[in-house]
């Protein structure tokens, strides 16, 4: 039976750096729930603690509601897929998934059926006798995650499992797995530093920095409305504006537009649009096309504004008759109900 | 936190092997330098072994003949190695795989072997030096220098082959091609380019060289006579005084490790911070030469390695001659071996079973001991580490009379047992083994253990079914050079061994001491056989992933 997880308050340090810095999170019964974050943000250090690799230093970590903190890695009941896969080179295909089926010490007949289950299921059943060293690389990511699911974890951890493929398999292992997680409804913790991937597979996103959680949400919502220019830069593309708000009117160089603001707010602070929410009007940002890049569907702007900052807006081909010359003088509007506003600290958010 | 039973698992294997390291390393080599600090001569604490040392030429002068002989060795075989192993990474070379075998089997064959073969061929009774006084030809003595120089030089030149065609056939081809793109010519390019990139690898070799070659007893025992290097004067040293004064021995030993890893810390931080090698993306092309090109290429390294298995060819033949005292052939037949069978069996029965019992205990102790060194690494495990590497710079004779004074008294009375040569063996060959059981290590992903953890397997059963498992082929590549040095080991034994301890290395210095040079011939015969019948079962198990060196 799977679990929920709640991590109240987890810290790791190593030595005088604080890789964890006091995360809590609520994970919900057979939740796809992803840590995403650039290297070094800690989303690795904290799946290590949830699977006991890693002593927690302050906190707790708690499988429904029994505290986690003491118990050994061996006795967690937690599936994990690693980065590198971790196959037992010495094993074939099919030892490898029933290793752990035998450690729990299931009858051998439920071992062979279930083994056999769980390689039909990621659609390897054919190499079953195989060893690892005869199989490709999306090949063992299967019997990794074959092996992992097996068990009927309360709780799967994947650490990046997709960075070794290439682009192309990447992609489709994905749905892979996020099928597979929907039907077996197991509570899975994923790891990834890949903005695309997360959005893509997860139910929800925990956006991390420097140990400590910038943002949980649902995909769509960490995208539309993201709570900090951190969480606004690193999921999508987005140009960040300074600009002066007063009397409700938001001003930057060569635009006063009103803007909707959850609290009357007076001072600088900092605008958040994505390349799809500039356009290009007769008045507003004046600016210069330093770059036009045509992409298929789209076309790609790089726009010098006056203060020589470089922002981008993107047009779609089917909505627009040509391509825009570079050197054009150009003007740059927005809808100041749907970009990000943020105070100077770029910590309040202020936008609606 | 990685629960109880793993905690006191491990911390119980350290505290084991720290302090059986402590008690059979740390404790005799500071029994030696405890001893080497006081006299006979005078009352309490004196310096009066080393200032005797430093002005009596009798003393001072065999340092001066080691630095000769090391360094002349040093010159030798970089000058064979490096060539050789130029022709063998860039050529097609006639039989190369065979060849790279033959030069390995050089480098495994006892030392002292080697001398008393030179002798058999060149010594006073010598087969070929008779051949030539029928004409009134008299060869050049091979006693003393010259000898010492030559052994060592046959020996020990694959060293430098090994570590150099390491390190030249993973210099990436794109190097040498950017150099020649650049207009350097083909000598050109080899002096600007592929000398430097490989000159940490010849320096590690001739490192090598100059330490084995250092420590090496049998072969300037036998063959130096009048020439005294350091290993035999603390032999004679030792010898004369048996009888309680060992302390001008101890000055002796410590002298030479303090030589030893003088060279091995200057290698590691002058040379070793020059370290170039990288992971070829294209390894160098075989240039593949037609006809004539192709003989003169393979001859000199036909030569060489000719010469140098030389000497096993030599005790095997002679090994089933029957001579006359006067070195008259009376026929060919077993006659030594059944002599052998007779008097000295309890010898071979020694050195396999002294070896055996060795090995069980390295395999075990290298298992346990390379896993902490890669994998729980900390201040401990870095202790561990250096104390299980410092007998690569005791020689073993030194070893031998630091087991001695430290377990020659209560409470722990050890000469003369069984027990005392087989731990010198576990010390002395241990490094083979824990090396290379931490390079198969350092290659497999620490995820696969904990990925069985994860799986609910223990940390000690992971250990135990897959960690184990994983690293079996390096310590039993390891193990088996491990034991191939304990079956020829000579310089500790023959320190150590007592009335009923004797082994065939000893029994085969004893031999060639009394002129008996048929039974020291099939005594040797036996040793090279097990040698080399060893060596190939290493090749196939290793599949060429762990270096000899």
């Amino acid at each position: 039976m799977s679990n929920d997880v709640k991590i109240r308050s987890a810290v790791k340090r190593y030595g005088d750096f604080t890789a964890v810095n006091g995360i809590s999170l609520d994970i919900r019964q057979g939740e796809f729930f992803t840590l995403l974050g650039p290297s070094g943000c800690g989303k690795t250090t904290l799946l290590r603690m949830i699977a006991g690799f890693n002593a927690v230093d302050g906190g707790e970590i708690l499988f429904g509601d029994r505290v986690m903190n003491a118990v050994p890695a061996h006795k967690r009941d937690i599936g994990m897929v690693f980065q590198n896969y971790a196959i037992f080179p010495h094993l074939t295909v099919e030892e490898n998934v029933a290793y752990g089926l035998k450690a729990r010490k299931v009858p051998p007949a439920e071992i062979a059926r279930r083994v056999t289950t769980a390689l039909e299921q990621v659609q390897i059943e054919t190499l079953r006798r195989r060893k690892p060293n005869e199989l490709s690389g999306g090949q063992q990511q299967r019997v990794a995650l074959a092996r992992a699911f097996v068990i009927e974890p309360s709780v799967l951890l994947m650490d990046e499992p997709l960075s070794n493929l290439d682009a192309k398999l990447r992609v489709q292992m994905r749905t892979v797995i996020k099928k597979l997680q929907r039907r077996l409804g197991i509570t899975t913790i994923y790891v990834t530093h890949d903005q695309e991937e997360a959005l893509a597979i997860s139910d929800r996103i925990a956006v991390m920095k420097e140990g400590a959680i910038m943002q949980v949400g649902a995909p769509h919502e960490v995208y539309a409305h993201p709570q900090n220019p951190f969480v606004a830069g690193f999921i999508g593309i987005s140009n960040f504006i300074s600009c002066e708000i007063g009397n409700g009117i938001l001003s930057a160089d060569g635009v006063s537009v009103p803007a909707p603001l959850r609290r009357p707010y007076e001072g600088a602070a900092i605008l958040s649009a994505r390349p799809e929410q500039l356009f290009f009007s007769g008045e507003g940002l004046p600016g210069t096309i330093s770059l036009s890049t045509f992409l298929g569907d789209f076309i790609e702007y790089e726009i010098t504004l006056e203060n020589g900052q470089n922002v981008q807006l993107n047009e779609y081909t089917k909505d627009v008759s040509g391509i825009r010359p570079d050197g054009e003088a150009v003007h740059l509007s927005f809808d100041p109900g749907k970009v990000g506003i943020y105070a100077a600290d770029g910590v309040e958010v202020l936008s609606c | 936190m990685l629960g109880r039973r793993r905690f006191e698992f491990w911390s119980l294997v350290k505290l084991l092997i720290i302090l059986s390291l402590l008690l059979f390393i740390i404790y005799p080599f500071s029994s030696l330098v405890t001893r080497s600090v006081f006299s006979t001569k005078e009352e309490g604490f004196t310096l009066y072994n080393f200032i005797r040392f430093f002005t009596k030429p009798y003393y001072f002068s065999s340092l001066t003949h080691s630095f000769v002989v090391c360094v002349s060795a040093m010159l030798t075989t970089t000058v064979i190695g490096v060539p050789i192993a130029y022709l063998m990474t860039r050529y097609n070379i006639f039989g190369k795989n065979l060849l790279h075998i033959g030069v390995i089997m050089a480098l495994m064959s006892p030392p002292f072997i080697g001398a008393y073969s030179w002798i058999i061929l060149f010594g006073r009774a010598g087969v070929v030096t008779g051949f030539f006084s029928r004409f009134g030809v008299t060869l050049p003595t091979i006693y003393g220098r010259l000898g010492i120089i030559l052994v060592f030089t046959f020996h020990l030149f694959p060293y430098v082959y090994l570590y150099v065609s390491g390190a030249m056939s993973s210099i990436d081809s794109s190097l040498e091609e950017a150099a020649e793109n650049l207009g350097s010519g083909k000598l050109e390019r080899i002096r600007r380019i592929t000398l430097p990139v490989v000159m940490p690898s010849i320096a590690a070799g001739a490192v090598m060289v100059f330490m084995t070659s250092l420590a090496d007893f049998g072969t300037p025992m036998l063959i130096g006579e009048g020439y005294t290097v350091l290993p035999v004067l603390v032999y004679n040293e030792y010898m004369s005084e048996l009888g309680g004064n060992a302390n001008m021995a101890s000055a002796l030993s410590v002298v030479i490790v303090f030589c030893s890893l003088a060279v091995l810390l200057l290698q590691k931080f002058w040379i070793a911070r020059k370290n170039y090698v990288m992971t070829a993306m294209r390894p160098p092309q075989e240039v593949k030469l037609r006809g004539w090109r192709r003989f003169f290429a393979s001859l000199p390294i036909y030569l060489v390695t000719a010469v140098a298995l030389l000497p096993q060819v030599v005790v095997v033949v002679m090994s089933f001659l029957e001579r006359s005292f006067s070195g008259v052939v009376l026929g060919v037949n077993l006659e030594n071996y059944r002599i052998i069978a007779k008097r000295l069996s309890t010898n071979i029965t020694n050195t396999y079973f002294f070896s055996a019992v060795a090995i069980v205990f390295i395999v075990l102790i290298g298992m346990l001991a390379s896993y902490i060194v890669v994998r729980r690494k900390g201040k401990i495990s870095s202790l561990i580490d250096l104390l299980i590497m410092f007998p690569y710079v005791i020689p073993g004779s030194v070893l031998g009379i630091g087991l001695i004074v430290a377990f020659n008294k209560k409470p722990l009375i050890l000469t003369g047992t069984a027990a005392i040569m087989i731990i010198s063996y576990i010390i002395r060959k241990i490094p083979y083994t824990v090396r290379s059981g931490s390079a198969f290590l350092y290659q497999s992903d620490p995820a696969i253990e904990e990925a069985s953890i994860n799986l609910g397997v223990s940390p000690m059963r992971t250990f135990f079914t897959v960690t184990a498992r994983l690293m079996f082929p390096g310590i039993l590549s390891g193990a088996i050079l491990s034991w191939i040095t304990c079956i020829n080991e000579l310089s500790s034994s023959i320190m150590l061994y007592g009335g009923k301890t004797s082994t065939i290395s000893v029994a085969i210095y004893q031999e060639v001491m009394r002129m008996s040079d048929g039974t020291a011939a099939a005594l040797a015969t036996i040793l090279t056989v097990t040698t080399v019948a060893s060596l190939l079962i290493f090749l196939r198990l290793s599949k060429g992933k762990v270096s000899v060196v």
